[in-house]
């Protein structure tokens, strides 16, 4: 199991698209993947889960991957965060 | 064959098979099933369906509409896919033995009740998408068509029971050619959006979706007001003639497009047009208009979910400025609320949002989003012939207040090196009969008026525009707002300033004579109006409409008022 801790950067929070897009880039892979924000977790695989969890702008979130492909999947969702200016 | 009584929304005749945008009927019955595994697979079978589907929405969208209305069916797509939504309907499905619809239904509706829940506005919207994404699988799932504008492949009428902005939005206007609704009136958005895509209208005919099936052949007659359903070939050929006949005036008219607006005795007015955004310059370069005398930037602000930036609408500014080539071109400031809302805004539910917290009266409040949009509006001055105008002004104060905030953002500006134009006129829209009974007082400070007819008419006559039941007071020939259109332009003339109109009566054709007799300066409407008014301003007299006005504003009814413009002006 990995996990990273980052801080939410971008202005509206992680709604709409960039809720989209991290969904997407997490659905690639294997791994069981895991949003953690404010001690609730959700599947980082479903919109609905992360939408639900309201993470605005300033909070810390936590991504848990775990799965055969675990390490690629957190970078690739680093990756996915910083591109899209949404964290840090 | 049968025929429908309704309101002549935008003129021309259409020809084409009927395709209803209607809520499909998706009830269903609770049923266990024997097999559970088969129906699972009737279930993914309806997901692979909708997905497919879905794609071609959005790819449509992406290339039509851009990539910010795209990114709205790729969030669907996830809906779609979502492990927390789909393994408890199988499950659902297998352990309870029960029908993929009632599964789908029940798990669905959980979600949904949860995100209405929220305390949040934009969560509060996700359900929206919960329930619009359960409704493609259930049609699937039912065999039943759901309506997909933008998937329309060959030309059709749309059949509606009204139409909101997304509906239009999505429409395509290569195959659409004509509507008719249910409901709605003249001053409708259907009706509006119809006129602006220059398309055949019929709105408020109260059954069209009761009386037509998909598919029916149907001419909507946009001139009288009718919707035949099913004619019969001597019908067909009869509007088709009609139809060749009309194309011919209108080839008649476009000999007009370059030519000034001047009355038979050589009165000059100006014929501009109103606009929603800048792909509609379009229309009004083509139908010759001499400028645009309203510029409605709520657009810029509607259908997303956050404020649009600085640079964002200095862009569209700047582009509308540029596409008028040095013609005058009047820019509303934001007026949201009444009807029209903005969700991220988050403002309360109001008992009265016509008489509410909007326009002018929201800008002074909320101080950062008006802002925004002056500086934007002030960087993009020097591109054209900028004129700032404010709705929804009742008080002097206000107008004081938005002008004060005006030359704070222009003084910022300058400072910060910005090039900024030195000769933009400051008007204000006339709505609340306040303003038009003190005309006199704020014709001494502002640069220009415009009449907002839709609203002055609505304020006066005490008569929600939106309520069918009294809409037999929106009555713009009566003489009490006849009376209060004068006031405004009398007291604009005496200080030497212009005073237009941008309300739908601008540009009808029982009105323009009557506002030509009153002496207005400016009339602006919709652009496909414009050639049709020249060419009737070009055989009145000036001088007969000043005593037909003059005679109007003595009169007691509506009707009489019409009964004299029949006459006089000949219509």
């Amino acid at each position: 199991m990995v996990q990273k801790q980052f801080k939410v950067t971008a202005e509206t929070g992680i709604h709409a698209r960039p809720a989209t897009m991290l969904v997407q880039a997490a659905s690639k892979f294997d791994s069981e993947i895991h949003l953690e924000y404010k001690e609730k977790k959700v599947n980082l695989k479903s919109i609905m889960g992360v939408m639900s969890l309201g993470v605005g702008q300033g909070a810390d979130i936590t991504i848990i991957a775990e799965g055969s492909d675990e390490q690629d999947a957190l970078n690739s969702l680093e990756e996915t965060l910083k591109k899209e200016g949404l964290a840090e | 064959m049968s025929f429908l009584n309704g309101i002549a929304a935008s003129s021309g005749i259409a020809i084409a098979k009927a395709y209803r945008l209607v809520e499909p009927d998706l009830s269903f019955d609770k049923k266990t099933v024997e097999n559970a595994e088969q129906e699972v697979e009737r279930f993914q079978a309806a997901l692979a369906e909708s997905k497919g589907e879905l794609e071609v929405i959005r790819d449509n969208a992406h290339k039509d509409l851009g990539a910010d209305k795209a990114a709205i069916f790729d969030a669907h797509l996830l809906v779609l896919s979502d492990p927390e939504l789909i393994s408890p309907i199988e499950d659902k499905i297998k352990t309870d033995k029960v029908n993929a619809e009632s599964a789908l239904k029940e798990t669905a509706d959980m979600f949904i009740t949860m995100f209405e829940q929220m305390d949040n506005e934009y969560m509060k919207e996700r359900a929206a998408d919960i329930r619009d994404v359960t409704k493609r699988i259930l049609s699937h799932l039912l065999g039943v068509q759901i309506a997909n504008p933008s998937m329309i492949a060959e030309e059709v009428i749309i059949i509606a029971e009204d139409l909101t902005p997304s509906d239009t939005a999505q429409l395509n206007r290569q195959f659409v050619k004509g509507f008719t609704t249910d409901i709605g009136g003249r001053t409708s958005h259907s009706a509006i959006m119809a006129r602006s895509m220059e398309i055949p209208a019929v709105v408020g005919t109260k059954e069209s979706t009761k009386q037509i099936k998909n598919g029916d052949l149907v001419i909507v007659d946009g001139l009288k007001g009718l919707v035949h359903i099913n004619p019969t070939p001597e019908a067909i050929a009869e509007y088709e003639e009609e139809h060749r006949k009309f194309e011919e005036q209108k080839a008649e008219w476009a000999k007009l497009v370059n030519e000034k607006s001047v009355t038979a005795d050589g009165h000059h007015v100006e014929l501009a047009a109103n606009i929603g955004t800048p792909k509609d310059l379009k229309g009004v370069v083509e139908n010759g208009g001499e400028g645009v005398g309203l510029y409605r930037t709520e657009f810029l602000y509607m259908g997303r979910d956050q404020l649009p930036t600085e640079d964002e609408q200095f862009e569209s500014y700047k582009a509308v400025l540029e596409g008028m080539s040095g013609k005058p071109v009047v820019v509303r400031t934001l007026d949201i609320g009444g009807d029209k809302e903005l969700p991220y805004l988050n403002l309360p539910k109001e008992m009265n949002p016509f008489l509410g917290f909007r326009a002018i009266r929201l800008c002074l409040e909320e101080q950062d989003m008006f802002r925004t949009q002056l500086r934007a509006l002030l960087r993009a001055s020097t591109y054209g012939n900028l004129k700032i105008m404010f709705p929804m002004i009742a008080t002097l104060e206000e107008f004081r207040q938005g002008k004060a905030i005006l030359e704070e953002e222009k003084q910022k500006l300058v400072s910060e090196g910005a090039e900024v134009a030195d000769n933009i006129e400051i008007g204000i829209m006339v709505e609340i009969p306040s303003t038009a009974v003190m005309a006199d007082q704020f014709a001494k400070e502002v640069d220009f008026f415009s009449v907002g007819t839709n609203d002055l008419i609505q304020y006066t006559m005490a008569a929600d525009r939106m309520n069918e039941r009294v809409s037999y007071l929106y009555q713009p020939y009566n003489p009490a707002i006849l009376r209060l259109v004068k006031m405004v332009i009398d007291a604009a003339h005496k200080e030497g300033k212009w005073a237009g109109m941008c309300g739908e009566m601008a540009g009808d054709e029982t009105a323009i004579p009557l506002l030509l007799g009153l002496g207005l300066d400016e009339f602006s409407m919709s652009a496909t109006s414009i050639l049709k008014a020249r060419s009737q301003i070009s055989r009145l007299n000036k001088k007969d409409m000043e005593s037909l006005a003059e005679k109007a504003l003595h009169m007691n009814t509506a009707e009489e008022v019409v009964q004299a413009v029949k006459e006089i002006a000949k219509l």
